[in-house]
């Protein structure tokens, strides 16, 4: 008999872990995720105006964008930051596992610090850019735009450390503003006003901790709180209702980004094209490309991409700069091409606004060296501007700037003004 | 008598392809099909009252958008609608699907690993690098290495710039993808079975290689470069059925004023002087033809359609020499009812999807180990859709018809042909498997018909019931397919050209291999392929 | 603390003929081997009182000419005339064997006039082809990031040779280039036992069967090697595989190396990203401008050097490197020669082959895919006490055996994997040798689990990293870094996991060192 039977697949025992599995199935019914503070957002969300934030429902705006940008410049805004991705690196060589990932030297980054970082590649390409948390000298947070478990978990092959992801698990809110620190207080968080910049540390909180940290992604005075996804709701509460007189207010992303961008601060995928999702060869950038050398520490002893960076700059192979320029006119130049003498082709706007803290037409854009670099001269941006279905085409002068676009000092104050 | 321009044999979806093309530049052009119906392996035929079936082909993604607009086919009524999801279910009693939202795909992921739900993004990037890179060579004729013509030197260096354009990094992967077997390739992004499992199908469907033979990581890439409506590597179908495209390809050629026969089979091309001049049909009717264009493959073509002594010795040894193997088999299945899979939530998309049960590149393997013995695969891998899920057309209001690519088959049983007894065999061993995943499912089967390598090489014409008109391993793809030297469609036989799957750039409802024929054909004719619009750009 | 020059990692054959060709280029060398004793898997042991037999490598037919000539080993008395070249011998249960003589069968026995008309014109083929490709053993790979001008210009001269193979014979080279073996030997041959032969010879020491695609590339691999001057000749060597690591240590030696065993290296030591020296495991330090590791990439880099020098992308591509053996050597201390029925006394003397048919191998490879055992396994045996009486006690013999598949893997375990994979072993060797079971005095396995420990061989994998197409030329070890240097300034691999593969050829240890020189490393 040349046929043989058929063997009956064995079933493998239904453990715990597959009754877990099983009962995450349902996930494909909401393809968009409500984040820990959902409720509270969903009961503010007037204009209804949502996006996609990693397979989060999170809000463009809630009630007026102008309004809410005004809302950080001038009193206190709370934003959902909970979809950002986290990753918990702890274990005796976290310090050297991270060390060895990361651009900067985090032997520097002191325990309750924070920084801001980015990582590459053998190439030297970056993967993304994010901020470290030191929470003890061996606990970390890195939080970034993109996912990279696979990438830190193979980096963290022969160091003695754990890496877990734990976006689902940790709720986080940004509190930015000049009364935010005044809200914190308020809210009873006793010691806030210690906090110098890029500080960070826990306060009780439910019964649990909340850790605090004096960063943000606004150029303002602020804060970052991370809890517990079961202490969400009642942090948020505490904070509203210590903030009412100090005029809190919840705030979407529109926002957040036109904030971001007068801070001169990037967004990975926004700015840039991080190397895991390059298609195109041409769309990778390393440090130096992207306004990032500063992090380089070549003294601290081997990171990813070291050689790669070193030999980019010894053989002058660095292509591309990332500015900020200042625009004629008040047209945002958002997406425009940037040219040299009206004629070449030299860049492209990835972000821009009218600034109105710095009452100048402000954008970030990426040039190709020696434009931007050493030749600044002469640069021009070409405006589609669609007004009533046609475009309007502008040829306005650039004029490369540095970033940030705006410097408030109360951003860094100490101890912080109570408004 | 009458001397056509052009024959066409074989109404296959290339043939067709061809004959548009040729007929739309002028010629006067005959199909001529030995079945009553046209469409070779791309037909729906309504086998049991109210049921249309995709009988042997059964989803699109392959067949190129320039070829649906140059030949008009949405006028004469095709339609592509995509898949809504996928499945691999695994033995637990869970399942892994695949869904089209990007952040649910992950979450997905995530119940098995939330190593590997990150690690897709970087997978995608490198998959769709390699498409892109081969994306542009479907619709170019392959050079011939060894010839010194300025055109082929131009393909060449063609080649050789769009190699040399790619990163080291990029190039180091090409070299991956070309020699790996799927499954190591995987090992290299993912570490969860079922999730390997789920990609790893698609570098074995349509060939006789297991996921652990190198090479089949190419196979999968194949499976990758098609699209729907520009969605590169989406899958649907074609509303009515697969038979909807050759439909739509005949109403298209007769509208253009081409000439259909079918029910004419051809039993030998007529050469004189070494010149083809016509076919011969079985039963002796001679049809003139200033040239003769095969659909058939390779080795019908030659092997059958074409004496021995037309042929150079060097020639007919590489066409025997050229590997068609029959390693699948299809069941088609008329429902009364959906199907209950109680491992699936109800309102699961991936109803409306491609369903499998293989969950572990050990039974894939497996499976493939009883090909190589002559076996019939005991513990089969399925690739099953129910296209009624979105497709009404196709059977009666709360009726379905289901159809079950089935792997592997071999063209002959421990060394003798298929029986009767075998192909009950075989089918049982279908059935068995979805009843043991959805409890009543015999009870729901109005009508069912099974097709080994016999059934399909019998009908179709297909060597071996290969649905590739040849394997498609580095040996046979390019310049080498069909065979060196005469991979550029056209044969050792004046006015003799070929334009089946058995060509570059091979299997599956594409088009390709009809349309660059034409082209082909047409040079020679010096006549204008102004008519063919040039292939989209990959930017 | 002591300074060297050059400090080459493992005294395996490569190490030594790097270690030798860097001294004669006027180095100061330091060769440190972990072992006992010098030659790694090349070695002459000692597997029972009396008996000795070659460690895993049992024939030589792959030393590379440039090698025997850079060293002159022909002067420390590595000579081979064509009488020394043994046959191979396809044995069959059912019919008299067939045997290849001379070079990889220059001369055809047991077969059919008509097979043997085949073989000759297959033997051309298969040896023009391999030509084809043979320059590139004693080269780098080119380097796809920028290819220099030599680089283009050899590539050039490849494709020259390509025309010259006439228009047909290049097509035919291109179409099978990357075929599997056993669809080759069916367009070509009819006896399954040269085909058999053929089929064990493409897959031996792969995780291939003759059916999985580009398995011809290993026949290729064999037929580039060259013995005494003649492609796809093989010798047993006198005195056994030691015989010719001594030749290469005694070249060595002259020329100045100095060589220390029994001193494992514990680690790599790096400093600012250049690798200065070794740590031993005693602690002991030893620093150098150049460290050349001859042993395995992945031991190289995931133990010695260590992740917090290296790329994590290096590190990934290093620990995807697929090395996990599939052979096993058997050594037999039998107390009488064996009689291999129907084999005349010269066969004796040559490589027997149990290989009866390609889906014999191919049957043979199925389970190891899943780490399970080949129930008839395959192999080639030697009794290489026939030709040399010094390895076996008077009227005794040696057998010396290379088996297939036992997955290093193994799913049960060796423990219990072991005796049954040794039962299965006699059972196929008592169908050609009635009675050899009877006639064992001792009989000792290595399993690749063996192999791994004993001779520091992860994955017991003879070629340190599969040797399949994906794993070749630019890609060996890893793509982007195959022509010798590797990320960490001053560090050089030079063992078998480099290009272009295992076998006692030397030619990795030589290409390293000629790139040494060339860099001034």
């Amino acid at each position: 008999m040349a046929q043989a039977t058929r063997r009956k697949p064995v079933a493998k025992a239904a453990g715990a872990t597959v009754s877990a599995r099983i009962a995450a199935q349902s996930h494909f019914q909401t393809l968009r995720l409500g984040t820990p503070f959902q409720p509270r957002i969903d009961a503010l969300a007037k204009t209804q105006d949502w996006y996609n934030w990693a397979g989060y429902r999170a809000p463009h705006s809630l009630w007026d964008e102008e309004l809410e940008y005004f809302a950080i410049r001038s009193q206190a805004a709370l934003f959902d930051i909970s979809p950002m991705t986290k990753y918990r690196i702890e274990g005796p060589d976290a310090e050297a596992l991270l060390n060895r990932v990361t651009l900067r030297d985090v032997t520097k980054l002191r325990p309750s610090r924070v920084h801001y970082t980015a990582w590459c590649d053998d190439k030297g390409f970056v993967l993304d850019d994010g901020t470290l948390f030191r929470l003890s000298q061996t606990r970390f947070r890195l939080c970034s735009q993109e996912r990279h478990l696979p990438w830190l978990l193979d980096s963290a092959v022969g160091f003695d450390v754990k890496v877990e992801e734990e976006t689902e698990a940790v709720a986080g809110l940004a509190l930015q503003g000049p009364t935010s620190f005044a809200v914190l207080r308020d809210a009873g968080f006793a010691g806030i006003e210690r906090l110098r910049i890029f500080d960070l540390a826990d306060f009780p909180h439910g019964g649990g901790t909340v850790s605090i940290s004096r960063t943000g992604f606004t150029g303002d005075l602020g804060y970052e709180l991370f809890v517990p996804a079961d202490k969400a709701l009642s942090l948020w509460d505490r904070l509203m209702t210590s903030g009412e007189l100090r005029g809190i207010r919840a705030i979407g992303y529109t926002a957040l980004n036109r904030a971001r961008l007068e801070a001169g601060l990037m967004v990975a995928n926004a700015d840039f094209t991080t190397a895991e999702h390059a298609i195109r060869a041409d769309r990778l950038r390393m440090p130096d490309e992207i306004g990032l050398g500063f992090m380089i520490d070549l003294e601290k002893g081997h990171f990813n991409g070291r050689r790669a960076i070193l030999e980019a700059r010894a053989k002058r192979k660095l292509r591309h700069v990332l500015v900020g320029l200042e625009i004629d006119g008040n047209v945002p130049a958002e997406h425009a091409i940037v040219y040299h003498k009206k004629a070449q082709e030299v860049g492209l706007v990835s972000a821009a606004m009218w600034s109105p803290m710095a009452k100048r037409n402000i954008a970030i854009a990426s040039l190709a060296r020696p434009y931007g670099d050493t030749m600044v001269e002469d640069l021009w941006v070409e405006i589609y501007a669609m007004r009533e279905l046609q475009y309007q085409k502008l040829m306005k002068r650039a004029k490369v700037v540095a970033r940030p676009f705006i410097n408030l000092d109360r951003r860094t104050a100490n101890p912080p003004a109570d408004f | 008598m009458k001397a056509w321009d052009a024959i066409i044999i074989g109404g296959g979806h290339n043939g067709l392809v061809n004959a548009c093309y040729l007929q739309r530049a002028g010629l006067d052009v005959l199909v001529v099909e030995k079945n009553d119906w046209v469409g070779g392996a791309a037909t729906s035929r309504e086998l049991t009252p109210g049921f249309l079936y995709s009988n042997c082909s059964y989803v699109c993604s392959l067949f190129r958008p320039e070829i649906m607009r140059d030949l008009e086919l949405p006028r004469f009524g095709l339609q592509v609608i995509s898949y809504e999801g996928g499945a691999v279910f695994t033995r637990d009693g869970d399942y892994l699907a695949n869904y089209r939202d990007h952040d649910a795909h992950r979450r997905e992921f995530a119940r098995f690993s939330k190593r590997d739900a990150e690690a897709y993004d970087r997978y995608a990037r490198d998959v769709t690098r390699q498409c892109r890179f081969i994306q542009p060579l479907l619709m170019r004729t392959a050079p011939d290495p060894t010839s010194l013509r300025p055109r082929d030197l131009g393909e060449l260096l063609y080649l050789g710039k769009k190699f040399a354009g790619l990163s080291a990094e990029e190039m180091a992967l090409t070299l991956r993808f070309w020699t790996m077997s799927i499954s190591e390739f995987l090992d290299e992004y993912f570490e969860t079975d079922v999730i390997k499992a789920n990609f790893a199908l698609s570098g074995i469907i349509g060939t006789a290689l297991g996921p652990m033979s190198p090479g089949t990581a190419y196979v999968l890439l194949h499976h990758y470069m098609g699209e729907v409506d520009g969605s590169v590597g989406a899958w649907g179908y074609a509303r009515g059925g697969m038979g909807a495209v050759t439909k739509a390809l005949a109403a298209s050629f007769k509208a253009s004023g081409g000439t259909i026969r079918t029910g004419a089979e051809v039993d030998h091309v007529l050469i004189q002087r070494g010149k083809a001049k016509g076919v011969v049909l079985v039963g002796g009717e001679e049809i003139y033809g200033r040239l003769v264009v095969s659909n058939a493959d390779v080795k019908r073509t030659f092997l059958k359609l074409v004496e021995e002594k037309e042929l150079p010795d060097i020639f007919l040894r590489r066409v025997r020499n050229f590997k068609i193997r029959g390693s699948s088999g299809k069941v088609n299945i008329a429902l009364n009812s959906l199907p209950e899979f109680p491992a699936l939530p109800k309102d699961s998309p991936v109803y409306r999807g491609d369903m499998h049960f293989t969950d572990s590149m050990e039974r894939m393997e497996r499976a493939y180990d009883d090909w190589k013995a002559g076996r019939w695969s005991a513990d089969p891998f399925l690739d099953m859709v129910i296209p009624t899920t979105l497709d009404p057309t196709m059977a009666p209001p709360g009726k379905h018809f289901m159809s079950c690519f089935v792997q592997y088959a071999p063209p002959k049983i421990g060394g003798r042909e298929w029986t009767d007894a075998d192909r009950d065999g075989f089918a049982e061993s279908v059935i068995a498997q979805i009843a043991e995943y959805s409890p009543g499912f015999r009870d729901r089967i109005v009508h069912m018909e099974v097709r080994t390598p016999r059934e399909i090489e019998a009908e179709v014409g297909l060597t071996e019931g290969n649905i590739f008109q040849g394997e498609l391993t580095f040996d046979q793809l390019l310049f080498n397919r069909p065979v060196p030297g005469y991979a550029q469609y056209r044969s050792p036989v004046g006015g003799l050209y070929m334009c089946g799957s058995s060509t570059h750039p091979g299997g599956g409802v594409m088009g390709a291999p009809g349309r660059n024929a034409a082209a082909e054909i047409l040079r020679d004719l010096a006549k204008s392929t102004s008519h063919m619009s040039p292939a989209h750009d990959v930017i | 603390m002591t300074s060297f020059e050059t400090i080459v990692i493992g005294g395996g054959h490569n190490g030594l003929v790097a270690a030798a060709t860097l001294a004669k280029a006027g180095r100061k060398v330091l060769v440190l081997e972990a072992g006992g004793e010098i030659g790694g898997a090349a070695r002459t042991e000692e597997f029972a009182p009396g008996f000795r037999a070659s460690s895993v490598a049992h024939l030589l037919n792959r030393l590379h000419p440039d090698v025997v000539k850079t060293l002159e080993l022909e002067r420390h008395g590595l000579q081979f005339a064509r009488a020394d070249f043994v046959p191979s011998v396809a044995l069959s249960k059912d019919s008299p064997p067939l045997v290849l003589h001379g070079a990889y069968g220059e001369v055809l026995t047991g077969a059919s006039s008509s097979e043997q008309s085949a073989w000759k014109d297959l033997r051309a083929q298969l040896l023009r082809y391999a030509g084809i490709l043979k320059p590139f053993l004693s080269r780098r790979p080119p380097d796809l990031a920028g290819m220099s001008l030599l680089e283009t210009a050899s590539l050039g001269q490849t494709a020259l040779a390509l025309k010259k193979l006439g228009k047909e014979d290049m097509r035919d080279f291109l179409r099978v280039l990357l075929m599997n073996v056993a669809d080759l030997l069916d367009e070509q041959l009819e006896d399954d036992r040269l085909k058999g032969l053929l089929a064990f010879d493409a897959t031996l020491g792969s995780h291939l069967g003759p059916r999985s695609p580009t398995s011809l590339l290993g026949l290729y691999y064999r037929l580039a090697g060259e013995t005494g001057g003649t492609a796809g000749a093989q010798v047993l060597p006198q005195g056994g595989m030691g015989a010719v690591v001594a030749a290469i240590r005694a070249s060595a030696e002259k020329a100045g190396v100095e060589i220390r065993t029994s001193a494992p290296v514990a680690k790599i030591i790096v400093e600012k990203s250049r690798a200065v020296g070794v740590a031993l495991d005693n602690g002991e330090v030893l620093r150098a401008n150049t460290i050349v590791s001859a042993i395995n990439p992945a031991t190289t880099f995931l133990d010695l050097v260590g992740p917090r020098e290296i790329d994590t992308g290096f590190m990934r591509k290093v620990k995807n490197i697929r090395m996990k053996g599939d052979a096993a050597k058997l050594n037999l201390a039998l107390d009488r020669p064996p009689q291999f029925t129907g084999v005349d006394a010269a066969s004796h003397k040559g490589r027997l082959v149990i290989a009866p048919s390609p889906d014999h191998v191919e049957r043979a490879f199925n389970p190891c895919k899943y780490g399970e055992l080949s129930p008839e396994p395959v192999m080639e045996v030697t009794l290489p006490s026939l030709a040399d009486p010094s390895l076996a006690p008077a009227g005794a013999c040696v057998l010396s055996a290379v088996v297939q598949y036992a997955p290093y893997a193994l799913k049960e375990g060796w423990d219990a994997g072991k005796p049954k994979f040794l039962r299965a072993i006699m059972e196929q060797l008592e169908a050609y040798t009635p009675g050899i079971g009877k006639s064992v005095v001792r009989a000792e396995l290595l399993t690749p689990a063996d192999i791994e420990t004993r001779y520091r061989m992860p994955g017991g994998h003879w070629h340190h990293g599969e040797l399949q197409a994906d794993q070749m030329l630019v890609s060996r070890p890893v793509s982007g870094w195959s022509g010798y240097d590797t990320p960490v300034e001053g560090l050089f691999l030079a063992g078998a996991g480099s290009h272009p593969g295992g076998g006692v050829s030397g030619a990795p240890g030589l290409n390293a060192a000629r790139r040494i020189i060339a860099m001034k490393g």
